[in-house]
């Protein structure tokens, strides 16, 4: 059996399903920046299987990278917002920190 | 002797003066040196010099038809207009001298009495103000202006007698006055009112006149003479009108001899002698008997008194029923004359009350006795006033007293009516017998009750002085001869007729004046009235009938006795004679009933009375007469009122309370429409809005992981539509 584009095309849509599902039900906001972190590299995924099958060229390879180190700047971004959370509020769940809505 | 000119400055000066004491006492008294008594004094004695001024002017003239008038536009209301004007003639120049004397002398006399008062300086106020009212009486030249100073000489009045207010009794009293003069002044104005619906003018002498050339006819002229005569009923104190003047009592004493005996009462004596062409035979008779009933029964009653000052009220009472008799039987002149001689000795003997009132305080004669030789002065004055209102000859009230008998004899026997005369006549004896009993209560025998002797003096000097001055007038103002005969006739006689008409009469009453032939006369004379002496000098006598019996405002007993006609000249002579006699007869025995009763106590008063219980009854309770309006006037007054204030309660608060109810009503309906159904509307809006924004509001939960859900269905749902396309 050959490996085809289906094949990984099916792995992003998992990897994508699992980021979404890991956003939806965890509520530890580390939890969550790992969710967005499946998402983007299922996004990732396709990005490459799309570049090896169909177009031939680097577009697709280039996007990836950029996607790359726009999630490193995100990770970090979103780290020392959970870390000054937690200075402040003594917890990283997401839910109890509700302040504004009150 | 003063031009006609200055005269009707002078009579504007007399009425301008106390006046003057008035505004300047009310408004400054309080700060002036003595509070300012000497202010009223002095300016009524100014005034009284200026009426004998005009008195003697009067009295040089010696022509009784001489008179002076002058007016200035008052009112001028489109076809109508009315001048306020003074008409001084004989008449006005005795009663000034009869006002301004008294005034004066009781200015002077409430110095001593009133000293000490509180309200002082306002006594006289009110004095000043009294005296300028009266003289607006005296003075004023036609009925609107005369009215005017009726009611203002009822508030002075009313002011006067509730001066004591704080004492009940005063502050009833006037107010019993004020209503009672109320109800005359109700039949004054209404006369005013027929008059001046007929004739179209206030003015006396253009409505005498006017009457002389077309009288109204029918009984329509009977009923304003009438009418004004209730003026003079309520303010003379005529039955049954008379019963405020007992009670005016409560006042202070100087004010019961200025106003209750010599000029106020005598104001509706004035008025009817001055309007006397205006009443016709009918009401000349209404007249006649009202006075003579008036001075019989008050004479009467005044026997029972014990009150010093109540008796003396009731004596009045009696003769201003001998004046209005003598207007109504026709011999004005003397009522006038008796009203001259009556203002000086009923004031001395108020003023010699007043005096014997302040040294024994107490008014209860029972309580007095043996003052003659304590307070000399008041006994002799008193004394003198007492023998001059008795009739006894060579004093003054004889001689008008005389007269008035005389005239009703007179009347008795041309016209009839011999009623009159003969209550005059009775009222003479009881006059002598109350008078004298009086005198002898009050100054003779033992003293009755010793502390009040002990502390009774003679008054101080202000007080005394009135009383001698007074004195004196009481035994000379009538001079040595009646009214006609005497000085007096030159002051007072009847209206000459056709002068007037002449002078005053109206132009344009084309159908009367030819009725009485003085058609070109009366035209020229009304154009040109300064020559209306010449006309009248030409007016031929015959063609004038309605001067003499056409008019009929003329008695024929007044044409006769005053105007001296041959006709009447001998009845009036014997009427003269038989009335002397007969009222000497009955004064002497009234003085020697008197003075067996109260001096040699020969007739026992007691014993007399309970031999005839009922007649001391009914006198002690004047004749019921308070009893008769609480049970007429008085219940018929509450009954009306129970029943507009039934009406009032039923009808008027039912359609009241009806529409209230029927609002309430109404406003229920319209507020159950607005809570249910605007409310309803406005409220279910909010309640619309207020669940859907509750519900929306859940979607906005705040958690991301919800949004997550969110944006994941809504993804799905576009793919699954989208991918149908």
């Amino acid at each position: 059996m050959t490996v085809g584009l289906p094949h990984f095309l099916t792995i992003g849509a998992a990897l994508f399903a699992l980021g979404i599902f890991a956003m939806m039900t965890r509520r530890n906001a580390v939890a969550l920046l790992m969710g967005v972190e499946l998402i983007l590299n299922g996004a990732n995924v396709n990005f490459v299987a799309f570049a090896r099958y169909v177009d031939g060229g680097v577009d697709g390879h280039l996007m990836a990278a950029f996607v790359i180190v726009l999630a490193a700047a995100e990770a970090a971004v979103g780290l020392a917002i959970v870390l000054a959370m937690f200075r402040n509020f003594g917890t990283v769940h997401v839910d109890t920190v509700n302040r504004l809505k009150r | 002797m003063l031009s006609e000119n200055s005269i009707l400055w002078t009579a504007l000066s007399i009425l301008l003066l106390p006046l003057l004491s008035y505004v300047i006492i009310f408004f400054f008294g309080k700060k002036l040196p003595r509070k300012g008594d000497w202010v009223g004094v002095t300016l009524l004695f100014a005034s009284w010099i200026q009426a004998l001024r005009i008195f003697v002017t009067f009295w040089r003239h010696g022509d009784p038809q001489f008179r002076v008038e002058g007016a200035v536009r008052w009112l001028d209301l489109g076809r109508f207009t009315a001048d306020a004007g003074i008409l001084v003639d004989g008449t006005t120049a005795v009663m000034l001298v009869v006002v301004t004397t008294v005034s004066m002398l009781v200015h002077l006399y409430s110095v001593g009495y009133m000293h000490g008062d509180r309200r002082y300086e306002r006594f006289f106020a009110f004095l000043g103000f009294f005296t300028f009212s009266m003289m607006g009486i005296v003075l004023s030249n036609s009925l609107l202006l005369l009215y005017m100073f009726w009611e203002l000489v009822g508030l002075a009045s009313y002011l006067l007698i509730g001066f004591f207010f704080h004492k009940h009794s005063a502050a009833n009293a006037n107010k019993k006055a004020f209503l009672t003069n109320r109800v005359g002044d109700f039949g004054f104005f209404i006369g005013i009112l027929i008059l001046f619906t007929a004739y179209g003018t206030f003015n006396y002498l253009e409505l005498f006149a006017h009457m002389q050339v077309a009288p109204i006819g029918g009984a329509l002229l009977t009923w304003a003479g009438v009418g004004l005569f209730m003026g003079c009923i309520g303010k003379s104190a005529q039955a049954p009108l008379h019963i405020w003047l007992p009670d005016a009592m409560e006042g202070p004493t100087p004010v019961s001899a200025l106003i209750h005996a010599a000029t106020m009462v005598a104001a509706g004596v004035y008025m009817v002698a001055r309007l006397q062409p205006l009443f016709d035979p009918s009401a000349m008779l209404v007249i006649a008997y009202v006075g003579s009933i008036t001075a019989f029964l008050a004479a009467t009653i005044a026997v029972v008194k014990t009150d010093i000052k109540k008796s003396l009220a009731y004596s009045t009472i009696s003769q201003l029923g001998y004046m209005v008799m003598a207007m109504g039987v026709g011999v004005a002149g003397a009522g006038m004359f008796h009203l001259w001689t009556h203002a000086f000795f009923k004031a001395l003997l108020f003023l010699g009350s007043g005096s014997v009132i302040h040294a024994v305080h107490t008014q209860e004669m029972p309580l007095m006795g043996g003052l003659r030789k304590k307070m000399p002065i008041t006994f002799w004055t008193f004394a003198i006033a007492t023998i001059a209102i008795s009739g006894v000859p060579f004093f003054s009230g004889f001689y008008s007293k005389d007269a008035i008998l005389a005239g009703a004899l007179a009347f008795g026997w041309i016209d009839g009516h011999i009623v009159p005369f003969v209550l005059a006549l009775l009222a003479a004896g009881f006059t002598a017998f109350y008078m004298f009993r009086m005198l002898f209560q009050t100054f003779f025998g033992k003293p009755r009750d010793m502390e009040r002797y002990e502390h009774a003096h003679e008054s101080p000097w202000t007080m005394a002085l009135p009383l001698v001055f007074l004195a004196v007038l009481a035994i000379g103002s009538a001079g040595w001869k009646g009214p006609t005969d005497g000085w007096f006739g030159k002051f007072v006689a009847p209206y000459d007729m056709e002068m007037i008409v002449a002078q005053y009469g109206p132009a344009g009453h084309d159908v009367q004046a030819e009725a009485v032939h003085v058609e070109a006369e009366t035209t020229e004379g009304h154009a040109a009235e300064t020559q209306a002496d010449e006309h009248a000098a030409v007016d031929p006598h015959a063609e004038t009938p309605a001067a003499v019996h056409g008019g009929a405002d003329e008695h024929a007993v007044a044409a006769t006795h005053e105007g001296g006609h041959e006709g009447g000249h001998d009845v009036h002579h014997k009427a003269h004679n038989t009335a002397m006699i007969l009222s000497i007869l009955t004064a002497g025995l009234g003085i020697l009933l008197a003075w067996l009763t109260y001096m040699r106590r020969i007739i026992s008063a007691p014993a007399i009375l309970a031999r005839l219980p009922w007649v001391h009854k009914v006198l002690q309770n004047m004749y019921y007469f308070d009893e008769l309006y609480a049970a007429t006037v008085y219940r018929f007054t509450l009954w009306f009122s129970w029943l507009n204030g039934a009406f009032d309660r039923v009808v008027i608060d039912g359609i009241v309370n009806g529409a209230g109810y029927l609002t309430r009503v109404l406003s229920w309906f319209s507020g159950q429409i607005d809570k249910w159904v605007v409310d309803g509307l406005v409220n279910g809006v909010g309640a619309a809005i207020q669940v859907s924004g509750e519900g929306i509001r859940r979607v906005q939960t705040g958690r991301i992981q919800t949004y997550l859900v969110y944006v994941c269905f809504s993804i799905l749902v576009l793919v699954l539509v989208f991918r149908a396309l």
